[in-house]
């Protein structure tokens, strides 16, 4: 059924349909829509049996969906930035325990300075807890992907997170092609957990391991992200016959087969992207787009296959990893050992920026001429960048950075927001 | 003929022998059928108030639920020296996550075991004193103030123990720990901080609040099965004595315990939402240096320099208490 809704919302309805049984909610910006509209089905009866719960911490949302897990129910929650940085140390717990919760992340830059606007800071940082992360392109992907997530998380034990571009998503409206529940009934079978607390089979969970088999447990967790390869692609396909339409997979590949140059990225920004392309090939560049969707785990043999016999590889990442550039770059490299090809990290859309077709005309017409610093930054104003460095150079107490170039750019201008 | 005297009391103790009670009423630990929740074989110190403690307060909660139990540990000493690998103390379904997230998680099995209808299972949370005031606080004021419906147990040895005996909120003035060095003007632990979490629960009006000691474990019977029997968040704050951060003798454990409340320094009671309904009176009251001197965490106060001072401090804390919470006051 289509729907002209907001992202949020069917996030929301695609998650009610998966009949969640425990719910935990903190508000942050730009998730809080979600969870506002699944509190509001269950307390009217409409999604029930679930119990939704108001914590007082992100931490405590996935601490909450630990146990709901742990004793069973199918447990989702949802956060975003900071909020996800406070639950950190419980997300590696859910996953090193094998307990499949599905979480939404409206992903949102992290602070100092805080900014609630859109990057991938957030989830990037997260790269590594064992998490299964699958990024949406857009908010009918948004939707198919939890779908999947239920049914590849608990068919692994292993927690999974979708990721959605903050606002950019969360708060559009558009047009989404909601499932019918008959539809996500068949597809996704009821939660049968591999461990669960009940007293008629006594079992400790989360027991103390040593050096002994510290090393087999973690082992096994990456052995978990492996099989995922493999069920990624083969329930993107059964969602395909199920549902008609293309979501998921570990990539998508678009008018690559040809392609000297291609561009890899995330999210929402690849429709901007496979625009830029599109019109770029109209004046002769041949240039592909390859979206990852499963991030976590990486597919490197797909990227491999996919940019192996391209001239040169532009990774564009809404995330810098400070002091040496890009996350994804550094996978992009692994997917690519032994292949000589020209690898450019381009730093776009930090804290929200708008990633401009006209920028990214301008950008690829420079990788078109191997022009491109291996690491670069999309529109970084270098007269802000220049005159702090000044001011730090001239005076010791230069003040709180942020403040500073604030004052230095001005009162905000309509339609930067 | 040989004369063998009936002993009616354990010796140097109030507590009645089990042989003298209807079968009804005599300590669960006394049952054949006891659960042994918290089997023998773990790994904690010998004289370890912990462990007692919560092996009488988990198998009296199985026997007030009919075995159907749950229970969510923080990390600290009970969780280290129940589970070590490859092997498990715990006779019931248990899970250990983190050291700060146990209220919550209870929360959630709680929440998990009411959407599958199971309303005859039951949930504890236990952790110890860090667990619990300091590192657990925030989840556990939630869980509070929710009314989840867990009974919380803190196993309050006064000072993070499995990292070596360091200050934590519960740590009492003048003691000393790896973090609160018996040197200086004012040796030990400072006065005028810390946290009363049982008065903290009391604030946020829930159903049940109980404090109760390891010297008296028909008393903590008694109080896991009244929590056992009212529905949302109840707390349960049970003082172990620790021989190895106290530095007092293995044997000595429930006689320290049993000194905290005969001096006035744990006040044991039960409260109601928010209200105290009952209180365990001092039998016979003592000074606190009685309670403090057999404790090496305190040897400071009694050596080369005896402050006089610092002990007068601590007893106008005891004499605050029993004035407090009426501990010597007749009961009905």
């Amino acid at each position: 059924m289509f729907r002209q809704i907001e992202g949020s919302y069917g996030v929301a309805e695609a998650v009610a349909l998966c009949r969640p049984e425990v719910i935990c909610a903190y508000p942050i910006s730009p998730q809080t829509h979600i969870v506002e509209a699944l509190g509001e089905m269950v307390k009217s009866g409409a999604l029930r049996p679930c119990e939704f719960i108001n914590v007082e911490s992100e931490f405590a949302a996935m601490s909450v969906a630990i146990g709901a897990s742990a004793a069973g129910a199918r447990a989702y929650t949802a956060t975003a930035s900071q909020g996800l940085l406070y639950m950190v140390e419980a997300m590696y717990n859910a996953a090193g325990l094998g307990l499949p919760v599905v979480m939404t992340v409206a992903n949102r830059a992290i602070g100092a300075p805080i900014n609630i606007w859109n990057d991938h800071s957030d989830t990037m940082s997260q790269r590594d807890c064992g998490w299964i992360q699958l990024f949406a392109e857009n908010n009918t992907e948004a939707l198919d992907l939890h779908i999947q997530a239920f049914r590849l998380g608990e068919e692994l034990s292993l927690p999974v997170m979708v990721c959605m571009d903050g606002f950019i998503l969360t708060h559009a409206y558009e047009r989404v092609n909601l499932p019918t529940r008959a539809q996500v009934d068949a597809y996704l079978p009821p939660y049968e957990p591999r461990q669960v607390l009940d007293p008629r089979e006594p079992v400790s969970i989360g027991a103390m391991v040593g050096p002994d088999a510290f090393a087999e447990v973690r082992y096994l967790a990456h052995a978990k992200q492996m099989q995922a390869l493999e069920l990624i692609p083969q329930h993107a396909a059964e969602f395909r016959e199920r549902f008609g339409r293309d979501s998921g997979g570990l990539t998508h590949c678009y008018r690559c087969e040809d392609a000297e140059t291609i561009v890899v990225a995330l999210g929402s920004v690849l429709g901007t992207i496979k625009d830029t392309a599109d019109e770029m090939r109209g004046d002769g560049f041949r240039i592909g787009v390859l979206g990852i969707t499963s991030f976590r785990p990486f597919p490197l043999a797909a990227v491999r296959e996919a940019l192996r016999h391209a001239r040169r590889v532009v990774v564009l990442e809404k995330s810098l990893a400070v002091g040496i550039g890009g996350v994804v770059s550094m996978d992009v490299r692994s997917a690519l050992s032994g292949i000589h090809l020209h690898g450019y990290t381009v730093i776009a859309g930090l804290g929200g920026r708008p990633i401009t077709r006209a920028s990214l005309h301008k950008l690829l017409r420079e990788a078109e001429r191997d022009e491109l610093q291996p690491l670069s930054f999309l529109d970084l104003d270098w007269n802000i960048v220049h005159r702090e460095l000044e001011r730090e150079k001239q005076k010791r107490r230069s003040g709180p950075v942020a403040e500073n170039i604030l004052r230095d750019v001005g009162p905000p201008t309509a339609g930067t927001g | 003929m040989a004369f063998q005297p009936v002993k009616f009391y354990q010796t140097g103790t109030f507590t009645v022998g089990n042989r003298l009670l209807d079968p009804g009423e005599r300590s669960v630990q006394a049952n054949m059928q006891r659960t042994n929740s918290l089997n023998s074989g773990h790994r904690a110190c010998q004289g370890c108030g912990e462990a007692l403690g919560a092996r009488y307060a988990i198998d009296a909660a199985m026997n007030a639920t009919g075995n159907q139990l749950i229970a969510a540990n923080a990390t600290g000493c009970l969780e280290v020296f129940s589970t070590p690998y490859p092997e498990t103390s715990w006779q019931i379904p248990w899970i250990h996550s983190l050291f700060g997230n146990t209220a919550a998680v209870a929360t959630g099995i709680a929440a998990a075991l009411k959407v599958k209808g199971r309303h005859d299972v039951r949930v504890i949370a236990q952790g110890g004193d860090g667990g619990t005031t300091d590192i657990g606080f925030g989840c556990l004021s939630g869980l509070f103030e929710r009314n989840d419906d867990v009974l919380f147990i803190c196993y309050d040895n006064e000072a993070y123990m499995n990292t070596g005996v360091q200050r934590s909120s519960a740590t009492p003035p003048a003691a000393r720990t790896a973090t609160t060095a018996p040197v200086g003007s004012e040796p030990g632990n400072v006065f005028g901080q810390g946290k009363n979490l049982p008065l903290i629960a009391m604030a946020h009006e829930i159903p049940y609040v109980a404090t109760a000691t390891v010297a008296e474990l028909r008393d903590l019977e008694a109080k896991v099965r009244r929590a056992m029997e009212i529905r949302g968040a109840r707390y349960l704050h049970i003082l172990v004595p620790c021989p190895l951060g106290w530095g007092h003798e293995a044997n000595d454990t429930i006689r320290i315990a049993r000194l905290a409340k005969e001096t006035g320094l744990f006040p044991v009671f039960e409260a109601e939402r928010g209200t105290v309904v009952s209180v365990s009176r001092i039998r016979r009251r003592l000074p606190v240096e009685e309670y403090l001197r057999p404790q090496k965490r305190f040897a400071h106060l009694f050596g080369g320099t005896p402050r006089a001072d610092i002990l007068a401090r601590l007893q106008q804390i005891a004499d605050r208490n029993i004035r407090r919470f009426g501990l010597l006051e007749e009961t009905d």
